[in-house]
């Protein structure tokens, strides 16, 4: 295909996927004075045309016709539980809704904005010293990223004062300075902005679960709590609560997105060039496969394109950068059989279940009240933050009301208390009430990664442009479904404490498979990992490939497991690190930035 | 700051909606033909009866929603992956059938219909409301197949489209006179709380307000 494909004059830097990893890597590279083509398989898009008051906030649009969302009559993946299976095509979008067109899901996510708890960064080394390596269960791929906590807070600092994150810190230069999360490492600064306001149903969460013992703190939340400008100098307005943050563009310019934080600095800028619906099909090597020369795309009039570039910088969201190492042929392919390879090992996702607490029928909940990234949590069971030798399991769990603002077509699909009849006057009586004066609870855990979950090309089905859809091999796993139930009875007692006229505790049951029809999140990790051992690692520490040293993988797909926390404030840091390296390194010195 | 759907949002009344039992008669049904359409109307108003606790699908226009989704790419299954070879597997893995929401809409209906005959002599729409929960029971439970559709894939696609019929925004044709969002307590495009974010155990004043500006 590529031999026939018209070649561009080169650039500098190609960049695949115009989202947040993207929009940070041109940034980026521009201010290093390098020239910089983006490419974005979806159209363009901005606040101002999509997310205007008050047409876009309609909810069967954004929602339920997912206006914002990936295009999956053009391209999917197909999904099975174990490799003994037929693995099928994810034809409808429902467990994960992965984004499309420029500022990819960046623009229309929720906006919880957390960095890594350290000890997730050496998980695989704290667990052995903890508890010793025959804690470890059988078939878990348990590993370290490769990079501490304060090679990293320089930049997670720089990512939160991008987007304007609002929040409360515990510690600032060892120093404790505020009612932030006590299990929080320090900080070299405060957040930008101060939390935002408790919605009521965060406020009663908060007392009940301090009451129970536990340490509840401020999500930290991209969603400005005030009027904001950011170093790149654009504005931020002050969110109102509205309830329409995921799956919608921010009216209020108050949400973090690269549509509004990066991408209205970058389009002036004479190095930087978009280009929006152009698909890339492939990264095109030289002959002997160790340097990228360019990518070959199809461009919107359907016309096959070769950009060559000095640099290629695949940010097109996890498994589709999974899916370009795989079809380009960058790293060695993971083969189960053997826990060998590396491009699509350790592929895990959010281990996520939600409770649900009635109050007593006084009591409005004002479920269409909250900001996607607002809430208040505690982490007293999640990392390594409490004992897991007597519990024996591997990973913990975050736990927090976080209310989005839920809408009313949602509200009457989730429906009444368990039991409740999904229609007639029953269900009608079940969901008033539910809608009215409940809340909901989140245990948003972290997925292991084992050697039998993974990602592959599927054998059977292909995309729009005739390539092999990424096939996904996935299932929970007793060790997560163990620390899932553990987590949730905690809620419980925290429901407890709220004075709860009813509790419904959602948790994990064992034997039962992962459900491709329910939403869960979008927070697919792995697949191409970072870390310092190529057996076990697709890229270096600074998501360089090892194979291939002028392509850098940006995004969740760089996590050797799942982590109790929301991905995107760890993918902005690990962009921000990696571009460092980039910028004050391989620049002057392409090559291997690790050996 | 009130956006711009609460300036008219004063003259908030509550009133119960009139019970209905059939949509105006006004609206002419592109899609549906009649015998489809006298199934969705008599089908609606089972899976969302008026009662004590507000209006029904049939009050709400949720038979009119329908028709008019069917016009649109969805309905066309433009937005779901329909390449081929359609394998079945087990349900945790999702939809796999080669039909679009309007194939579902024609097998389904033509399907409980012809159920409806053999075992009671008369299409749906002519039977006991008793007899017509029966028959919804049995699509939900998956004691149906229609050719080659299991009736689940039917009645899950069916009660789908009531629900967002009932609660959308009235833009899109069902949802009348807002009844829906009154029913739930949802203020629908209010989209602005900042003054009420702390306002702990207050009961919210406002009513609800639709995208075009219309009140209830
Ligand atoms: C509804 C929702 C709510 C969320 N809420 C939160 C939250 O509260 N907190 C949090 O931390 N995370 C949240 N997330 C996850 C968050 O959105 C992602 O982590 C983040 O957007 C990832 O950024 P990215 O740049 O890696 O990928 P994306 O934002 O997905 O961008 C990738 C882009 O690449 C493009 N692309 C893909 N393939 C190609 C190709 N072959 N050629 C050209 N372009 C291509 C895509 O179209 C896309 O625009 C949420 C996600 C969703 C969907
Ligand atoms: S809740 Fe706040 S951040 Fe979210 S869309 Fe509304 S105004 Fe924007």
């Amino acid at each position: 295909m590529s031999d026939d494909a018209r070649r561009l004059r080169a650039v500098d830097v190609v960049i695949v996927g115009g989202g947040w990893a993207g929009s940070i890597m041109a940034k980026e590279m521009t201010e290093a004075g390098r020239s910089v083509v983006m490419l974005e398989r979806g159209p363009d898009r901005s606040t101002a045309a999509d997310g205007a008051y008050p047409a876009s906030i309609d909810e069967l649009e954004a929602n339920f016709r997912y206006k914002l969302f990936q295009d999956l009559s053009k391209n999917t993946v197909t999904i099975r539980n174990n490799s003994r299976q037929t693995a099928l095509p994810y034809r409808r979008m429902a467990a994960f809704l992965p984004g499309e067109g420029v500022g990819g899901a960046g623009l229309h996510w929720s906006g919880v904005h957390f960095r890594i708890p350290p000890d997730d960064l050496r998980l695989r080394t704290r667990v052995i010293e903890k508890y010793g390596a025959k804690f470890i269960p059988e078939g878990m791929n348990l590993q370290d990223y490769g990079v501490s906590y304060e090679e990293l807070e320089p930049f997670f600092d720089k990512a939160e004062k991008v987007f304007g994150t609002s929040g409360e810190a515990y510690m600032v230069k060892g120093q404790v300075v505020g009612k932030g999360n006590v299990f929080s490492p320090s900080r070299s600064d405060h957040f930008p902005l101060p939390a935002l306001k408790d919605v009521y149903t965060a406020h009663l969460f908060r007392k009940a679960a301090a009451e129970v013992g536990f340490h509840p703190y401020s999500l930290p939340a991209a969603n400005a709590s005030r009027q904001y400008i950011n170093p790149y100098g654009v504005q931020m307005g002050p969110c109102n609560f509205c309830g329409y943050c995921s799956g919608y563009a921010c009216y209020m310019y108050s949400k973090a997105s690269p549509n509004v934080n990066i991408l209205p600095v970058l389009r002036r800028h004479p190095l930087f060039e978009l280009r929006a619906g152009c698909h890339v099909m492939k990264v095109e090597l030289d002959a002997e496969g160790r340097r990228a020369t360019g990518v070959t795309y199809t461009d919107p009039d359907g016309a096959v394109v070769t950009q060559p570039a000095e640099m290629v910088i695949l940010t097109a969201f996890q498994f589709h950068n999974v899916r370009l190492m795989l079809l380009s042929g960058i790293g060695r392919p993971y083969d189960p059989a053997r826990n060998e390879g590396v491009v699509g090992r350790n592929f895990v996702y959010q281990n996520v279940t939600t409770s649900n607490v009635w109050l007593d029928r006084g009591i409005d909940t004002n479920q269409y009240i909250g900001a996607g990234g607002g809430g208040v949590a505690f982490d007293d069971f999640n990392s390594e933050n409490f004992d897991h030798g007597p519990l024996g399991f591997v990973g913990g769990s975050p736990v927090w009301v976080n209310q989005a603002g839920v809408k009313a077509i949602a509200a009457a699909h989730s429906g009444g208390p368990p039991g409740t009849p999904r229609w007639g006057s029953a269900w009608k009586a079940g969901v008033i009430d539910t809608y009215r004066h409940s809340l909901r609870i989140d245990a948003h855990g972290a997925n292991m990664a084992y050697r039998d979950v993974y990602l592959d090309l599927d054998p059977t089905w292909k995309d729009a442009y005739g390539q092999p859809l990424l096939r996904m091999t996935f299932d929970w796993k007793d060790n997560d479904i163990r620390m899932n139930r553990y987590v949730v009875d905690r809620i419980g007692d925290v429901a407890k404490a709220m004075g709860a006229r009813r509790v419904n505790l959602t948790k994990r049951e064992f034997g039962r498979p992962f459900d491709t029809r329910q939403y869960q999140t979008t927070h697919l990790g792995g697949g191409a990992v970072m870390g310092t051992d190529p057996g076990t690692s697709a890229l270096n520490r600074y998501l360089q490939s090892w194979d291939v040293h002028n392509v850098f993988v940006i995004g969740a797909n760089a996590f050797p497991q799942g982590t109790g926390y929301n991905p995107t404030g760890m993918v902005a840091a690990l962009a921000y690190w990696a571009a460092h390296h980039i910028r004050t390194t391989y620049l002057a010195h392409p090559g291997p930035l690790a050996g | 700051m009130q956006g711009l759907a609460g300036a008219a949002a004063c003259s908030t009344v509550l009133a119960a909606l009139p019970a209905r039992s059939s949509p105006p008669a006004s609206y002419a049904p592109r899609f549906f033909t009649p015998a489809e359409w006298a199934f969705l109307v008599a089908a609606c108003d089972r899976l969302i009866p008026a009662d004590e606790n507000g209006p029904g699908a049939l009050a709400l226009d949720v038979p009119r929603f329908i028709d008019m989704q069917m016009d649109t790419p969805y309905a066309h299954g433009a937005q779901w992956y329909m390449q081929a070879p359609f394998v079945p597997g087990p349900d945790n893995l999702g939809y796999q059938l080669p039909h679009a929401p309007r194939d579902l809409y024609r097998r389904g209906i033509a399907g409980m219909d012809a159920h409806a005959a053999t075992r009671h002599g008369r299409p749906f729409a002519g039977l006991a409301p008793a007899l017509q929960d029966d028959l919804l029971r049995g699509a939900e439970n998956g004691g149906m197949t229609f050719g080659d559709l299991p009736s689940t894939a039917f009645f899950d696609q069916l009660l789908a489209n009531v629900m967002e019929g009932a609660f959308s925004d009235p833009v899109h044709g069902g949802n009348t006179g807002l009844g829906g969002w009154i029913m739930l307590g949802f203020p629908g495009a209010r989209a602005d709380f900042m003054d009420w974010v702390d306002r702990y155990g207050a009961h919210y004043p406002l009513g609800s307000v639709s995208i075009s500006g219309e009140t209830a």
